[in-house]
């Protein structure tokens, strides 16, 4: 189903710099790209995310010039770029495997594009060195690739690929190889880089969380369409349909019905929860099927009777627990049959959980959390 | 990646390169004329004439005898030498095996001469051929099989010794099984190599015995008729159903006829 | 023989197969080694490093009286010399003809090499990035005609060259030779290609590389380990060659190859071939070393 994206709410400097427009793609009979329209503005921090195989690795091969749409336009600031070699345009990739050349040491892998174009060996080394203090990997300048960590491999990959200084760089899930430390690190470091160099990051990621840690706005992507383009709050708030709230975050979706409108929130028919009073986010009349969209962290879990000034209320039992450390998140299952998930902060250390096994609970919440989505 | 026309038409013509006077000799070999100079007409009498030229027939003979000796003998020790090469890391054994295919085989020839000669007293005649094949072919061999070996999963060999079996029922069972398209593939190579040798032979074949490429190599010298485009396209065809039927069984072992 | 026993490795680590059991287990699987090993070594230690050595020694005797090699001691009632002599080594290393002839035939075996790479390098590339299919029946017609007889090859461009009278030159030496060696470069060459990551080439294309920058930085300086192999693969049996030169050269096209067969098979002189051979030999060495320190950097 076509979805024509409005253009985001929240731009820095608000200048387009990448328009998709009307992109199609398909190979054989799937469609990796259906109808693809969004703008990306000059110098922001833009993430594709979804599941494997929704088609944000073409989107990416069809920007850098590796691929070329069916139909539809790639505009770079209103220029078309379907007849320009990916050697021609102005974007440079940061490859999920690196691809760093073997033969070269870490300075000549990051001079390489400055070679390229053909600049004086002095602007050369100039621009390399200071490439390479911007990452830290100076000191490794005449390591070979084969020397390096992994996180270092990476950071000689985002060296090459910025060393021009051109106007969008592309980054496939790069963070994907490193382990989970490393990539917090990497994660902090790529958004200051960004900041500094003021350089249109466009980055794919198939990691829901990392794309709301890193970016400005997020685009969520499945089977070829983009389902929503919004930054990372609006894209949690008040996703846009289903898909959008189950892949980003983690969330409860029950089937729901409109039963009344009010000034300022919603009166739901749910089987599972009861009557529920929801927020107004989307225009809804009376009778209209939906889901109800609820994530964990909304839900408050307490001893029964603990929350009646709550208007929204449910009782369960607890059927299990996880505890992460920080928060541990609890399993209740509904007296309805629905199972719940709830966390909880833990706010005493040494503690794994307030309640038990079996226990009965009460979950409750306000009018103004949740999310009423047409499909 | 797309391959450029430039790269199509340099491939095409180094092609055209390889075969085009494979084909003239095929061609020739069917020419109604005593020399090669000039086609003047289709006949096959060449061909008659051929089989009817006893010496030729001759060497032919001692071509095939002494090709399917060598072949089952260096298929034999070339064998060993692979699974050797393979299992214990021997330092002398690959330089060994991989010498008389890196060197230029005058030297080999040579060597063998003079060992023949001086060390063994030897008639030069067909053992000394044999011989001289069976140390060429060995190396081509103990290659095929070493690199089917480094391609086989380790682990099957010592699963069946862990299960009890002696080195020989392991080898029986399990390890010649599955280096059997390598082992067939080495004897057809060393048939082929054994067919083809003019070098070696030259040197260690003696005056009472011709080989096929020593009887063309005289008639080269002596008297070209299409004769030898006849005997040629036949050896030819020979080979070459040979080194296909080799690449069809182990197509793997032709990749690795690279030396190094 | 030194060698790292590696079957039965499991019984060492078994620890419910008892010790005397395991000895057992471990003569077994020495005397297979010695099974396997032994008839090969054998057979090449006495055909090819005896032949070997006595090359060596050869070249230090005297020619005898009928051709061959003169005898070692003096014995009552033969004629001629005896024992051992550098004799030959002054004459080969003195005259500098010699000398002359053997950089002639490296010339030779140099411009062939360099006629085979250029031939060959586009080959090897266009078969690398072919489909799998398609890549291996390719390889396959290009070492089918080097399957073909020796002889026939060079036969062939007789009569192709003969009518144009290009025959007995130069020029007919050298593309007999190209045409006998050229599959020998092709399938190094292709084999290192085929192992380059693609990727790469997308790597540097997205840097800006145009597709003659991204040959020469890249592809080219990645396959220099298959051109050194390829190369030393058709130099060094393209010294040696006797044959090509004296069915498709002229008088002014000897090759040392031709000088040692002379030696051999006519005149006789066979301490002097076998000296002659020695230098070969050493030149060879000396090439395949060369070329082996190249090869041996292994960048993919």
């Amino acid at each position: 189903m076509a979805m024509h994206i409005d253009i985001p709410v929240i731009a820095k400097g608000g200048l387009t710099l990448l328009e998709m427009r009307n992109v199609c793609r398909r190979f054989g009979d799937v469609v990796t790209a259906d109808n693809v329209s969004f703008t990306i503005e000059v110098g922001e921090f833009f993430s594709l995310v979804g599941p494997s195989g929704c088609g944000k690795t073409t989107l990416l091969r069809m920007i850098a010039g590796f691929d070329s749409p069916d139909s539809g336009d790639i505009l770079l600031d209103g220029k078309s770029l379907l007849r320009v070699p990916p050697e021609e345009r102005p974007i440079h990739t940061v490859f999920q495997s690196y691809a760093l050349f073997p033969h070269l040491t870490v300075a000549q892998n990051v001079a390489f594009p400055l070679r390229m174009k053909g600049y004086s060996q002095h602007t050369i080394n100039t621009r390399t060195a200071e490439v390479l203090m911007h990452v830290a990997l100076i000191g490794k300048a005449d390591y070979l690739p084969q020397a390096l960590s992994g996180g270092e491999r990476q950071r000689v990959a985002l060296a090459r690929a910025i060393a021009d200084l051109p106007r969008i760089l592309l980054l496939d899930e790069p963070l994907a190889a490193l382990d989970a430390k490393l990539r917090e690190q990497m994660q902090v470091e790529l958004i200051s880089l960004q900041r500094k160099l003021g350089i249109t990051f466009v980055f794919v990621t198939h990691s829901q969380a990392e794309a709301l840690s890193l970016s400005q706005r997020i685009g969520v992507m499945t089977q070829g369409r983009i389902e929503q383009i919004d930054d990372p709050a609006r894209i949690y708030g008040f996703p846009k349909n289903r898909f959008v709230a189950d892949f980003i975050g983690h969330c409860t979706l029950v089937s729901a019905s409109v039963t009344a409108i009010h000034a300022s929130y919603l009166s739901l028919a749910t089987e599972k929860l009861g009557q529920i009073l929801a927020p107004v986010t989307t225009a809804v009349c009376v009778g209209q099927q939906g889901w109800l969209a609820l994530r964990p962290e909304q839900l408050r879990i307490g001893r029964v009777g603990e929350f009646s000034h709550f208007p929204n209320r449910v009782r369960g039992k607890v059927d299990d627990f996880l505890y992460i450390g920080d928060v541990t998140t609890y399993i209740i299952e509904l007296d309805s049959g629905l199972r719940v998930e709830t966390m909880l902060a833990n706010s005493a250390p040494g503690r794994v959980h307030f309640f038990d096994e079996g226990e009965v609970v009460e979950l409750a919440w306000p009018a103004e959390v949740g999310c009423f989505l047409h499909e | 990646m797309r391959t450029s026309a430039t790269l199509w038409s340099i491939a095409l013509l180094v092609y055209m390169f390889l075969y085009i006077p494979l084909a003239v000799v095929v061609l020739f070999s069917f020419n109604n004329s005593e020399l090669n100079a000039q086609w003047v007409g289709f006949t096959t009498r060449w061909y008659t004439v051929l089989l009817e030229d006893s010496d030729m027939l001759a060497a032919a003979g001692n071509s095939l005898l002494i090709a399917t000796m060598s072949s089952v003998f260096s298929t034999l020790l070339g064998t060993m030498a692979g699974i050797a090469m393979h299992e214990y890391k021997f330092r002398l054994l690959p330089a060994l095996v991989l010498a008389p295919v890196a060197m230029p085989e005058i030297l080999l020839g040579i060597a063998l001469l003079l060992f023949f000669r001086q060390v063994l007293d030897l008639t030069l005649g067909f053992w000394s051929i044999l011989i001289a094949h069976m140390t060429f072919s060995l190396g081509a061999v103990a290659m095929i099989v070493q690199s089917r070996l480094t391609g086989m999963d380790k682990n099957v060999v010592e699963a069946a010794r862990d299960l009890g079996a002696n080195p020989w029922q392991a080898f029986r069972y399990v390890m010649l099984p599955l280096i059997m398209p390598a082992v067939t593939a080495g004897f057809l190579v060393a048939f082929t190599l054994s067919i083809d040798d003019f070098v070696i032979t030259f040197f260690n074949a003696g005056v009472s015995i011709k080989t096929l490429p020593l009887q063309i190599y005289s008639m080269i010298k002596v008297a070209v008729t299409p004769e030898v485009n006849a005997v040629s396209t036949l050896l030819m065809a020979v080979t070459l159903t040979l080194i296909a039927l080799a690449s069809r069984i182990v197509p793997d072992a032709i990749h690795k006829f690279r030396t190094d | 023989m030194r060698g790292q026993r590696k079957w039965g490795a499991s019984y060492m680590n078994n620890p419910i197969v008892s010790k005397k059991k395991w000895h057992k287990q471990a003569r077994i699987d020495r005397i297979t080694q010695w099974i396997v090993s032994v008839p090969p070594h054998l057979f090449l230690v006495f055909f090819l490093v005896l032949p070997a050595c006595i090359m060596v020694l050869a070249s230090l005797r005297y020619p005898g009286e009928f051709g061959g090699l003169a005898p070692l001691w003096k014995t009552p009632g033969i004629h001629g010399v005896a024992g051992l002599t550098l004799e030959n080594y002054r004459f080969v290393l003195g005259d500098l003809v010699f000398v002359e002839i053997l950089l002639k035939s490296a010339w030779i075996a140099f411009i062939t090499t360099l006629l085979c790479l250029v031939l060959a390098y586009p080959l090897a590339l266009l078969i690398a990035h072919r489909p799998k299919r398609q890549r291996e029946l390719m390889v396959l017609f290009v070492i089918l005609p080097f399957a073909c007889n020796f002889l026939i090859r060079i036969y062939a461009w007789i009569i192709i060259l003969g009518p144009f009278n290009l025959l007995y030159s130069p020029f007919a030496v050298i593309i007999g030779m190209v045409y006998v060696h050229l599959p020998l470069m092709v399938l190094p060459l292709y084999t290192n290609l085929e192992k380059h990551d693609p990727l790469l080439l997308d790597a540097a294309r997205d840097l800006g590389a145009h597709a003659w920058q991204r040959f020469w930085h890249l592809t080219f300086p990645l396959s220099l380990s298959g051109i050194f192999a390829g190369s030393a693969l058709v130099f060094i049996p393209a010294l040696g060659m006797f044959a090509v030169p004296e069915l498709l050269g002229g008088t002014g096209d000897i090759m040392i190859g031709n000088l040692i067969k002379e030696q051999f098979l006519e005149s006789r002189d066979w301490p002097f071939g076998a000296t002659l051979s020695l230098l070969l030999t050493v030149t060879v060495l000396a090439v395949a070393q060369f070329s082996a320190r190249f090869t041996q950097r292994e960048l993919t």
